[in-house]
């Protein structure tokens, strides 16, 4: 990611914005993939085709049919609603991982580029270590110690956030605060918060939307791997990537087990990605035309 | 040029030593007392109290901070609790897996990578270029252990040209060696396509860049062919930005080998790291976790060093 100056996060509002989004192909494409993301999640709270987790073990292992869409798992549970519950997994771990690396990472960043010094060069060097490790790493350290389970592959997610967000927030708000409006804020006797709060997060609020979203989307393929791993979701609440586990040792039985999950996620990936790139086109035109 | 060098080395070293203290701290300080988690919460209290005096557990935080220390330099790095045997040997023997896997998952995606990169930009904007970049997207959304199983699913179950997976060892013929190489080559391949797919934009974009460039059309008007261009001149320019996420990917291809060793029951490090976790063997987690850190930050280092050699504008004070 490039730390270029991002235009006012008041793009969002301009009246041209909705009109070029949608003649945005990867926008649309990826907008509908995550609204259909979203709306699987909040669909399972009130209806799945059968209930998540009630077992027709005579018509276990089945394969697609009028009665279980998808099929059916080792258990005769319907797999087109574990998929929908698992949805909600996937977002769960999304947002909250995003939102501490987003929270924790943008204040850091904040901190480093308003007051420069040693404050920044402790700050970069404290995210130097951190990108020593690897989202799995940590969260094979926590589980290490803490045992598995979904907090725990939540927070290690989280943490591997936040130097990413952290830099990429002191690189776009160095730049800010080189401008000269931020001078001139200055003179008229503004502090480095009121500064930062008023000037400069705004501007660089569209570099953090666009983040905030492919971020999200290598939250979930962590989260998958993980639970793949048995180190993220428990049993029994529904998760893609166990689900992706349990179907590996059922693969000559029943194969397309194996397929479904893993389509979930790309597709939750695909669009997550797709809808990051629009909006890096849309909230930034100078990039989009550098491409 | 030393200056720079001097000072990426301090920083190197620097971060090492701040990892290895994250490392010791999360290890060894958060779970209060070791000896009860490696022998689990029912154990005799006499028995956990001797594993803890064995373990050195009753020395101040900083002696065995230094002890570990001090033993990660001169390869005594104490025995594991599970296995029984020193956690360097443990450690040797897995990464004889492990390395070559993660070399030619890393072959695989750089040639993977160049290839769909300069054809995509030297079909700018055409179908091939819309078409190569569509099936990007669609890589770096596939999760690689996903694609591991789809690969299992055709080429073992279906075709049962591999074996679904296991790894026994290099051995000593040739053919043996071919079975070896022959059963890392689903795993590798499952590795190298998400970060093919990540490379490949950036080589596209590298060398779309470098194409603009007024050296471009001058080798053009002297008469080189479009094609010797593209491959010698532009892309030998366009490396540089391609070779940073290089750098970066082979951190991501290390940790992605302990998901897809698992998918394959493949006996390398990340094998050995999460049966440790299984085992509560914490004296193996720690130094496996070290070393897998300590990689990521070489290779970044060896990286950036690259990087300078490459380009010579780039200096000390960039750092």
């Amino acid at each position: 990611m490039n730390a270029a100056v991002a235009p006012s996060g008041a793009a969002l509002k301009l009246p041209g914005f909705w009109h070029r989004a949608l003649h945005h192909r990867s926008f649309v494409i990826g907008a509908v993939l995550t609204l259909l993301l979203v709306l699987a999640a909040l669909l399972s709270y009130a209806w799945t085709p059968w209930p998540p987790n009630d077992m027709d073990m005579a018509n276990k292992l089945a394969g697609p049919s009028a009665k279980h869409w998808l099929g059916t798992d080792a258990f005769g549970r319907d797999v087109a609603s574990l998929l929908l519950v698992g949805a909600r997994a996937s977002i769960m771990v999304g947002v909250i991982a995003v939102g501490i690396g987003l929270v924790v990472g943008t204040a850091l960043g904040l901190l480093a580029a308003a007051r420069r010094g040693w404050v920044e060069e402790a700050i970069m060097r404290l995210t130097d270590f951190s990108l020593a490790f690897p989202a799995i790493l940590s969260a094979i350290m926590l589980t290490a110690v803490f045992g598995a389970g979904i907090v725990n592959a939540i927070v290690a997610i989280g943490i591997y956030n936040i130097p990413t967000f952290a830099r990429i927030t002191r690189g776009s708000a160095n730049a800010i605060w080189s401008r000269e409006y931020i001078a001139a804020a200055q003179a008229c006797g503004k502090g480095a918060f009121s500064i930062t709060m008023q000037h400069v997060l705004p501007n660089i609020a569209a570099v953090l939307i666009v983040q905030s979203t492919i971020r999200f989307a290598i939250a979930i393929l962590a989260e998958a791997a993980l639970s793949y791993l048995g180190l993220g979701t428990q049993p029994p609440q529904p998760s893609w990537g166990r689900m992706l586990s349990e179907a590996q040792t059922l693969m000559f039985q029943q194969p397309l087990l194996a397929v479904w999950p893993g389509m979930a996620i790309a597709l939750a990936v695909l669009g997550l990605n797709l809808l990051g790139d629009g909006l890096r086109d849309l909230l930034d035109p100078r990039l989009a035309r550098a491409r | 040029m030393s200056l720079f060098l001097l000072k990426r080395f301090a920083t190197l070293l620097g971060t090492l030593i701040g990892a290895s203290i994250i490392v010791f701290l999360v290890l060894e300080i958060l779970p209060g007392n070791a000896a009860q988690i490696l022998m689990g919460p029912d154990a005799d209290p006499t028995a956990v109290a001797a594993l803890a005096t064995k373990l050195g557990l009753d020395q101040p935080a900083w002696t065995r901070y230094w002890h570990w220390i001090g033993g990660l330099l001169t390869g005594d790095l104490g025995d594991s609790y599970s296995y029984g045997s020193p956690v360097l040997d443990l450690i040797l023997e897995r990464l004889a897996l492990t390395v070559p896997l993660a070399v030619l998952a890393m072959l695989l995606t750089t040639v993977i990578a160049l290839a769909v990169g300069v054809t995509a930009a030297s079909r700018h904007n055409q179908l091939g270029d819309v078409g190569l970049m569509g099936l990007t997207q669609v890589g770096i959304a596939i999760p690689n252990f996903w694609f591991a199983i789809l690969l299992i699913l055709l080429f073992s179950v279906k075709l049962q040209w591999f074996s679904a997976g296991g790894f026994d060892g290099w051995g000593t013929t040739w053919d043996e060696r071919l079975a070896a190489f022959k059963s890392l080559l689903l795993p590798a391949l499952s590795l190298a396509v998400v970060q093919a797919a990540i490379l490949a934009r950036f080589t596209r974009s590298a060398v779309l860049e470098v194409m603009r460039e007024d050296f471009v059309r001058t080798a053009r008007a002297k008469g080189v062919s479009q094609r010797a261009v593209l491959w010698l001149h532009v892309l030998r320019n366009a490396l540089i930005p391609v070779i940073t996420v290089m750098g970066m990917q082979f951190s991501e291809l290390l940790a992605g080998t302990i998901v897809v060793e698992n998918v394959f029951y493949l006996p390398g490090l990340g094998r050995l790291i999460f049966q440790a976790i299984s085992n509560r063997d914490l004296i193996v987690v720690r130094n496996c976790v070290m070393l897998l850190a300590a990689f990521v930050v070489i290779v970044n280092f060896v990286v950036d060093v690259l990087y300078a050699v490459i380009d010579p504008r780039i200096k000390a004070s960039d750092i």
